[in-house]
């Protein structure tokens, strides 16, 4: 099983390697980072442009190979990752705010497997019962249903609660109130008020994609054979399903959190920026309009490491259930 | 010897494929039928029908156009004039709401089929073929998936957001095929060792040619199913790419261009959001119940009874 793992992580290592080099070239390719010093008024000499472009190894006319050498170099030597166009180390902003996005992330990617499993087993247990009907439905009307309307819908909801209220009971914008003062607790519970609604909106999505993988899985496994065996040998149904369905429905399952991940990925990169939260996701947009060439290598970067991480956690996920691979 | 004997093995294979017409219609009824008796496909087929119809005929006999703009009715909600109401600068809702529609149904009806033909060959080669070249596009297939699509299509954004939306649409579908090519290549793999298959591989029938006539039939409903899955997951794409700024550009109208432009003003007139997200989701939900129906319609298991 350990060698199992550690092929997969070496595997995952190569892919985020080649990710990140493919974003760096994708962004030197296509982002335009002089235009940003262009058309001012008054105009801005060449040469100092050039210079400013040379100094943050994001000079058009130096050949994208190059640029790439140099980048790696500065990672893997001082651990840099360049300079943003506002002169910030990319680095430092990534650290300042990585922590944002992962409460996010963390958060809602584990909310929205559990609920999302513990759905998915329900509908397909009570297959075209009243409660799977519901299930399958509201799944199906929250997957037609993109993150940013989710977004807004719950936004208009909690502004409707505040004004029926009288008072500001569920803050959404941004990640805290700024200039609060208080102790550690009123803080964290501002903190906490503030997630509310950007972990539903991240949830629900998760939620119902797994609630319909899961479903289709568990479906699969209930009309398999070792299943009646297993109620023949005087196991009782719930039992059986437990022991015997929901482990094996999840070996599936398993191969599915890694590949979803970059969904997920994308919701919260989209409720981020919709409830003005400071996290990676609203710096890659950001990054991108103010054609910002290392701090998007440098989100690219981060995303594959995070991709790295879901996928090895899968596959661990994966050798625990299913036996074979242990061998 | 029968076989060294062209009139025979000419005679044999027409055999063959009247046989197999037989078979394929057999099937496609069976299907039809499931389908016929799912509530989901009508609810689903008639929905979409309608919503194309409106698209195309909605604005005949509608006196306003998506640009003009109404002096007399500046943030108007709903009326008998302005069915949806209009935006701050007078402009009609309803008008730009069918305009966004069309837009969004010419990305999703292209994209959605164009990427599951893609994926249909890409994986049927992958499976197929076997070896290095497997490998070479399954880590191409995986490394697509470690950079999420949206990701790279964002990157990507400053080389089509100010070209024509044939662009959008051309990246859209080569961003779109990955993982049902993956699907795609393990059926192929377990089809390849068919004996069907075999048989037409020891006849000297040619890879390309094994692909075209014996996987994609096989795998066919996959790629319908999915063909019609991707329409909404296409106008999804769009709108999300849209909404932040790197899809459509205003002043041309998207649905994610005016549901955009309607988001902050959300809460105080709602209309500018909600009549567009409301014709966004039933276009999509649409789209994906029939998707849905065709899945349980060809899948034999899907409806699998138990104690």
């Amino acid at each position: 099983m350990l060698g199992f793992i550690a092929r997969r992580i070496v595997n995952y290592v190569i892919l985020a390697s080649i990710a990140t080099v493919l974003g760096y070239v994708l962004a030197s390719a296509t982002l335009n980072p002089a235009a940003r010093y262009l058309g001012r008024n008054p105009p801005i000499p060449e040469a100092s442009i050039n210079s400013i472009l040379n100094d943050l190894n994001i000079n058009p006319d130096t050949p994208i190979l190059e640029r790439l050498g140099i980048w790696i170099t500065g990672l893997i030597t001082r651990g840099s990752l360049g300079q943003s166009v506002t002169g910030n180390e990319v680095t430092a902003d990534i650290v300042s705010r990585a922590g944002t996005s992962l409460r996010l992330l963390i958060i809602g990617s584990i909310l929205g497997a559990v609920i999302g499993v513990a759905l998915g087993v329900w509908g397909a247990v009570r297959q075209y019962r009243a409660s799977d009907q519901v299930i399958t439905y509201s799944s199906f009307a929250v997957l037609a249903t993109p993150p940013f309307v989710v977004a807004v819908l719950l936004m208009i909801g909690a502004t409707n609660v505040n004004r029926a209220s009288g008072q500001q009971i569920i803050n959404f914008t941004g990640e805290y109130t700024a200039g609060l003062d208080g102790g550690f607790w009123v803080i964290f519970g501002d903190r906490l008020v503030h997630l509310i609604l950007p972990t539903i909106s991240l949830t629900i999505g998760a939620v119902a994609l797994y609630s319909r993988y899961q479903r289709s899985a568990m479906l699969d496994v209930l009309s398999a054979d070792y299943i009646r065996t297993a109620r023949a040998k005087g196991r009782t149904r719930g039992s059986a399903i437990v022991r015997h369905g929901v482990r094996v429905a999840l070996i599936p399952m398993s191969t599915f959190f890694a590949y979803s991940f970059g969904t997920i990925l994308t919701g919260a990169t989209i409720t981020e920026n919709v409830f003005s939260w400071h996290g990676m996701g609203e710096y890659l947009l950001q990054s991108v309009t103010s054609s910002d060439i290392n701090a998007v290598a440098g989100t690219i970067l981060f995303t594959s490491i995070l991709v790295l991480i879901a996928g090895t956690l899968s596959d661990v996920v994966y050798a625990a259930l299913d036996p074979r691979v242990r061998v | 010897m029968s076989l060294l004997n062209p009139e025979l093995v000419e005679s044999s294979e027409h055999v063959e494929g009247a046989h197999q017409t037989d078979a394929v219609n057999s099937r496609l009824a069976q299907i039809w039928r499931r389908l016929r008796s799912t509530p989901r496909f009508w609810v689903g087929a008639i929905a979409l029908l309608l919503i194309c119809l409106w698209a195309l005929f909605g604005l005949a006999l509608y006196p306003w156009s998506a640009t003009d703009q109404d002096g007399l009715a500046f943030s108007q909600g709903p009326s008998a004039s302005h069915w949806f109401g209009t935006n701050g600068i007078g402009q009609d809702l309803y008008a730009q709401t069918i305009i966004g529609l069309q837009k969004s149904l010419l990305v999703g009806l292209i994209v959605g089929p164009a990427a599951a033909l893609i994926a249909g060959f890409v994986g049927a080669i992958s499976g197929y073929v076997g070896g290095v070249w497997d490998r070479v596009i399954v880590w191409f297939i995986d490394l697509l998936l470690v950079l999420p699509s949206f990701y790279i299509l964002v990157l990507l954004s400053p080389t089509f957001k100010n070209a024509s939306i044939v662009a959008l649409i051309l990246f859209l579908a080569l961003f779109g095929w990955m993982v049902l090519a993956r699907v795609v290549r393990g059926q192929t793999m377990s089809l390849r060792e068919r004996e069907y298959v075999k048989a037409a591989r020891y006849m000297g029938v040619g890879g390309l040619t094994i692909v075209r006539r014996h996987i994609i039939p096989n795998v066919a409903s996959l790629l319908i199913i999915d063909a019609t899955l991707g329409v909404g997951a296409a106008i999804l794409s769009e709108t999300a790419l849209s909404f932040f700024g790197f899809g459509i550009q205003p002043p041309d109208v998207s649905l994610g261009t005016l549901l955009s432009a309607g988001s902050s003003a959300a809460v105080t007139r709602p209309w500018l959001f909600v009549f567009p997200s409301a014709v966004l989701i039933l276009t999509v939900l649409a789209t994906s119940l029939i998707g849905d129906a065709l899945r349980d319609a060809v899948d034999p298991t899907s409806g699998a009874t138990r104690d």
